[in-house]
């Protein structure tokens, strides 16, 4: 035992990776080595820099045209050259992409739109569940909410184009009913989409919220209630408050997936009304224009970003509690 | 078998927080030795040392007089009985007594029947196959102990593991834990903040404050001779009378405190002129006169506590009342009200330099 | 008094009206597939049949789409699960300000739009492909490979942050017994802490599974010219008006419904177990 001792004492360091062991800590890190690099950050830069590239033929690759540019970004704002489209701004008239530029922002309006929706939909089912019902009503009531979410996104999309399409079955209901004599197009004028969209990401809308409500302590309204405060302030100064972190959640995980969102738009928008996320798709599988496609991903993501440094800022919260 | 562990001039930072300020002692073999000390005094840091779980920053760890620098707590000779007991829930009884054996490639019968061996010395016959969350908090720890002694260490390492029982289980467990050390005669290393488990099952007992190692000794050394004031104040209950010394002989001082000039054994290296503290224990103060030591007061509080009654004298400016303490329901011979004489012998008072005192 | 009740019998009907809305489309769809029309809809209601059911079966393309799916759901368990453990392990290793910027990457997928992850995986492996002059026969321009990289790169943190709530609840102390008694390293990583984590290990396989199998923004940029069943189900719904799809749906409604009612008598044994004790 004593002749062991010399030859260890070089070889053992505390803390072997955290006391890890050798062999397991760097197995350990190169998957995650891997994860980081191959699936998350390089790809993202690849991305990134691939965007402010030309559109090339292979051959061309390396050679002398091979430069970076900010072409691809000047083509979401002015469009191709020589594209006769034109903004009018402050009196003023633009060359401009308007078509991308539309769509753009109307993506950006729409998914907040849908999170506002969402918000209002789920807050009084999620006040209910986490402060009224009993703990058999709201496990019951939590699995019911779950169920539909197992059923594929592209499925719950066809589901409304059944409901909604014009020969669907809400259009015969209302025309059977004398409500209206033609057949209302719900899909060409968006609703479609915005129902779909909405009912798609209730769920990450309820969960944060149902997180954060449900640790609210009951006395805490009974008390307010009792000192004779009308249920609208007893939401608006004690409810509310406290799942702020919650809505803060569950408005950015709403927001996120809606812009981000694809099956949705592809199936249920109207065939003139685009998604972004539509426009990013054709760059890649139609028009083939990769390095555009990249830079319109990057502009979405930088988005998203801002959005997500904008609720952290409004709500007083950090990454963590979001990403929960 | 057993080992002797030496801590040689041991220190321990992190950062800039020392941990362990030059620890420099020898724990013979078979001994029941105890750190004793309030929380965040270093104890458990020492304790981690001689598992392995830190280095430490200056000096040697040497178990059985082998210098234990780089080598891993599994590869030490010795098993650790953590404060939380740390078994694994997922496991039976059994196979978390064995489970230093199954690590050490010893077959399932083998292990099965020492596991037995083991539940038998810690009277949990039969109790093999439950789940640990099946046990009580006493058997959970009878088992943490037959987890720890079936790799046959040769010292036993305990992070305060009766913490977390109740008194009566506690003071049960004490006389279990002692027997079992008897009868295994492993050196045990103990770690407490409870001076009543120290000084009833030790051999010796170290006691710490803010990472140095006040005075190591046995129970009763530590009780009537502390080394410093930190001991004195610390060890059982204590009366301070502090002031300058006038004049020393023969071993003793005599202190100007506020009931007069008060005569006690004096710790070495005091002389006269120093400012020092005079403690005095509340059962060797007795009502009387006296030519020397003697003060007068009046009671203003007494407690009940069955075999002896603690009587709290009022002093001056506030100060924390003198205790003395006596045998029995009261002394119906003091007055309740008024003054009257108390003394003590100059054997029984030890006059200790100025220095950090306990629960300040 | 009668307020109260009044508010309560709105709240009734809000909560009724919500379910309504939740359950309506799908019963509505699956109400579909059993209506003889050619079209997928309940009204007019041309009779009973089971055709669409046989059609389901015969379809060459959702048959292929579904091998495919398992095919690149299995290897998403197999790549994203042990990477989501070794990810959350390391974590709690990391000091706190190394481990808020090593979150914050490795959460990053998660909030990352799907869209974008399956661009960047697209770009990324064909651009290294063409760096390293990669034949276009190699694993740079496979569908399936793509796909399991670029869904793997998410649903890994999903997976990461089902370990690492299950960690929380590891006692630390655990680990150092097991070194204490003996046990290497590599010992206490399998006898103490993968059993503890096993609950979690398979809950968040079947995560990553299920995740996988439905995945459809960022798999319909890697797939190439393979086809999941998601993608194929994409461009049947987008062209046409098939009841069979509606027959699908009423499948996989039906395998949910049934899951979640057995899952439901198993937690209720297991809490009554536990009751019980």
């Amino acid at each position: 035992m004593n002749d062991a001792a010399p030859t260890g004492a070089r070889r053992f360091r505390l803390p072997t990776f955290g006391g890890l062991g050798a062999s397991v800590g760097i197995v350990f890190i190169i998957l995650v080595a891997f994860w980081v690099m191959m699936m998350i950050l390089l790809p993202t830069s690849y991305m990134v820099e691939y965007s402010f590239r030309f559109d090339l033929p292979p051959g061309k690759v390396g050679g002398p045209e091979d430069v970076h540019t900010l072409d691809n970004y000047r083509f979401l704002l002015f469009g191709p050259e020589g594209s006769p489209e034109r903004l009018w701004l402050f009196g003023h008239e633009f060359k401009a992409n308007t078509l991308h530029l539309n769509v753009f922002f109307k993506t950006i309006i729409a998914a907040i739109l849908v999170t506002m929706i969402d918000l209002a939909i789920c807050y009084p089912i999620t006040f209910f569940m986490a402060q009224r019902a009993t703990g058999g009503m709201a496990r019951l009531m939590v699995l019911c909410l779950i169920l539909p979410f197992w059923v594929n996104e592209i499925l719950r999309a066809f589901a409304f184009r059944i409901l909604l399409g014009t020969g669907g079955v809400l259009n015969t209901f209302l025309m059977d009913l004398g409500v209206i004599a033609e057949p209302f197009d719900f899909i060409r004028q968006d609703i479609a989409l915005y129902v779909g969209l909405s009912y798609a990401y209730i769920l990450l809308m309820i969960f944060p919220l149902y997180n954060a409500l449900e640790s609210l302590d009951r006395n805490q309204i009974e008390a307010a209630r009792d000192l004779g405060a009308p249920v609208w302030r007893i939401h608006w100064r004690i409810v509310i408050p406290h799942a702020k972190a919650g809505i803060a959640s569950g408005c950015t995980m709403v927001f996120m997936l809606a812009v981000g969102a694809l099956a949705m738009p592809q199936i249920l928008g109207g065939p003139s009304n685009l998604w972004f996320t539509q426009v990013i798709y054709d760059r890649f599988n139609t028009s083939l224009n990769w390095p555009v496609g990249a830079a319109y991903a990057f502009v979405l993501l930088v988005t998203c970003i801002i959005f997500v440094l904008v609720v952290m800022r409004l709500f007083r919260v950090n990454l963590g509690e979001i990403a929960k | 078998m057993s080992a002797d562990v030496h801590l040689d001039r041991i220190s321990i930072r992190f950062g800039n927080f020392t941990a362990v300020k030059n620890a420099d002692l020898r724990i013979e073999s078979g001994e029941f030795f105890s750190f004793l000390g309030p929380s965040g005094c270093g104890k458990t840091t020492i304790l981690r040392a001689v598992a392995g779980f830190q280095n430490p920053t200056e000096g040697r760890v040497l178990i059985g007089g082998r210098d234990m620098a780089g080598v891993g707590p599994n590869k030490r000779p010795t098993a650790l009985i953590f404060q939380n007991l740390a078994l694994f829930p997922l496991m039976k009884v059994w196979e978390n007594i064995a489970f230093g054996l199954e690590v050490r490639g010893i077959g399932k019968t083998a292990r099965r029947k020492r596991a037995d061996e083991l539940l038998e010395l810690i009277a949990l016959t039969g109790q093999g196959d439950k789940l640990v969350s099946e046990l009580s908090g006493g058997q959970k720890q009878r088992v943490a102990i037959a987890r720890a002694l079936a790799v046959k260490p040769e010292v036993l390492l305990l992070d305060e593991p009766l913490s977390a029982l109740d008194l009566k289980l506690r003071q049960h467990m004490r006389t279990e834990l002692r027997a079992i050390q008897r009868q295994v005669g492993v050196t045990f290393i103990y770690i407490t903040h409870d001076q009543g488990e120290a000084l009833t099952m030790s051999d010796r007992v170290a006691v710490m404050s803010q990472g140095v190692v006040q005075q190591i000794g046995a129970g009763s050394e530590i009780y009537r001779e502390p080394a410093t004031a930190f001991v004195a104040s610390f060890v059982g209950e204590n009366n301070a009378l502090r002031g300058r010394i006038q004049n020393m002989a023969d071993g003793f001082a005599q202190v100007e405190t506020e009931f007069g000039p008060m005569r006690g054994r004096a710790a070495p290296g005091l002389s006269t002129g120093d400012e020092a503290i005079l403690f005095i224990r509340p059962e060797a103060i007795e009502p009387g006169e006296a030519a020397e030591n003697s003060f007068s007061s009046r009671i203003i509080a007494s407690e009940f506590e069955g075999h002896a009654t603690h009587l709290f004298l009022g002093r001056e400016g506030g100060a924390k009342p003198i205790v003395i303490t006596r045998p029995g329901g009261g002394d119906g011979s003091l007055p309740s009200e008024g003054q009257f004489a108390l003394r003590f012998a100059p054997e029984q008072a030890a006059v200790l330099p100025v220095g950090e005192m306990a629960g300040e | 008094m009668s307020a109260d009740s009044v508010r309560k019998a709105m709240m009734g009907f809000y909560v009724l009206l919500f379910f309504a809305w939740l359950f309506g489309p799908l019963l509505i769809m699956s109400a579909s597939s059993f209506n003889a029309a050619s079209f997928p809809t309940v009204t007019p209601w041309e009779g009973f049949t089971l055709k669409w059911f046989t059609s389901l079966f015969g379809n060459r393309d959702i048959r292929d789409g579904v091998l495919t799916s398992l095919t690149i759901g299995a290897g998403v368990v197999v790549v994203a699960v042990p990477i989501g453990l070794a990810a959350a392990v390391l974590m709690t290793k990391l000091r706190s300000r190394t481990r808020s910027i090593y979150y914050a990457v490795v959460v990053s997928p998660v909030l990352m739009p799907g869209v974008i992850i399956g661009v960047s995986t697209k770009v990324f492996w064909d651009r290294l492909g063409v760096a390293l002059d990669a034949p276009y026969s190699s694993f740079f321009y496979d569908g399936l490979f793509l796909t399991v990289m670029g869904q793997a790169s998410f649903i890994s943190a999903y997976c990461m942050l089902i370990f690492l709530a299950r960690l929380q609840r590891f006692d630390r102390a655990q680990e150092e017994a097991a070194l204490d008694l003996g046990a290497s390293h590599m010992q206490v990583f399998f006898k103490v802490l993968i059993p503890f984590l096993r609950p979690a290990i398979l809950s968040a396989a079947v995560l990553a599974f299920l995740t996988s199998f439905e995945n459809y923004n960022t798999t319909v940029f890697t797939i190439l010219p393979e086809k999941t069943l998601t993608t194929v189900l994409a461009s049947k719904v987008r062209l046409g008006t098939d009841p069979s799809i509606s027959a699908l749906a009423f499948l996989i409604i039906a395998v949910t419904i049934f899951g979640a009612i057995l899952y439901e008598i198993r937690a209720r044994s297991e809490a009554r177990r536990l009751g019980a004790r």
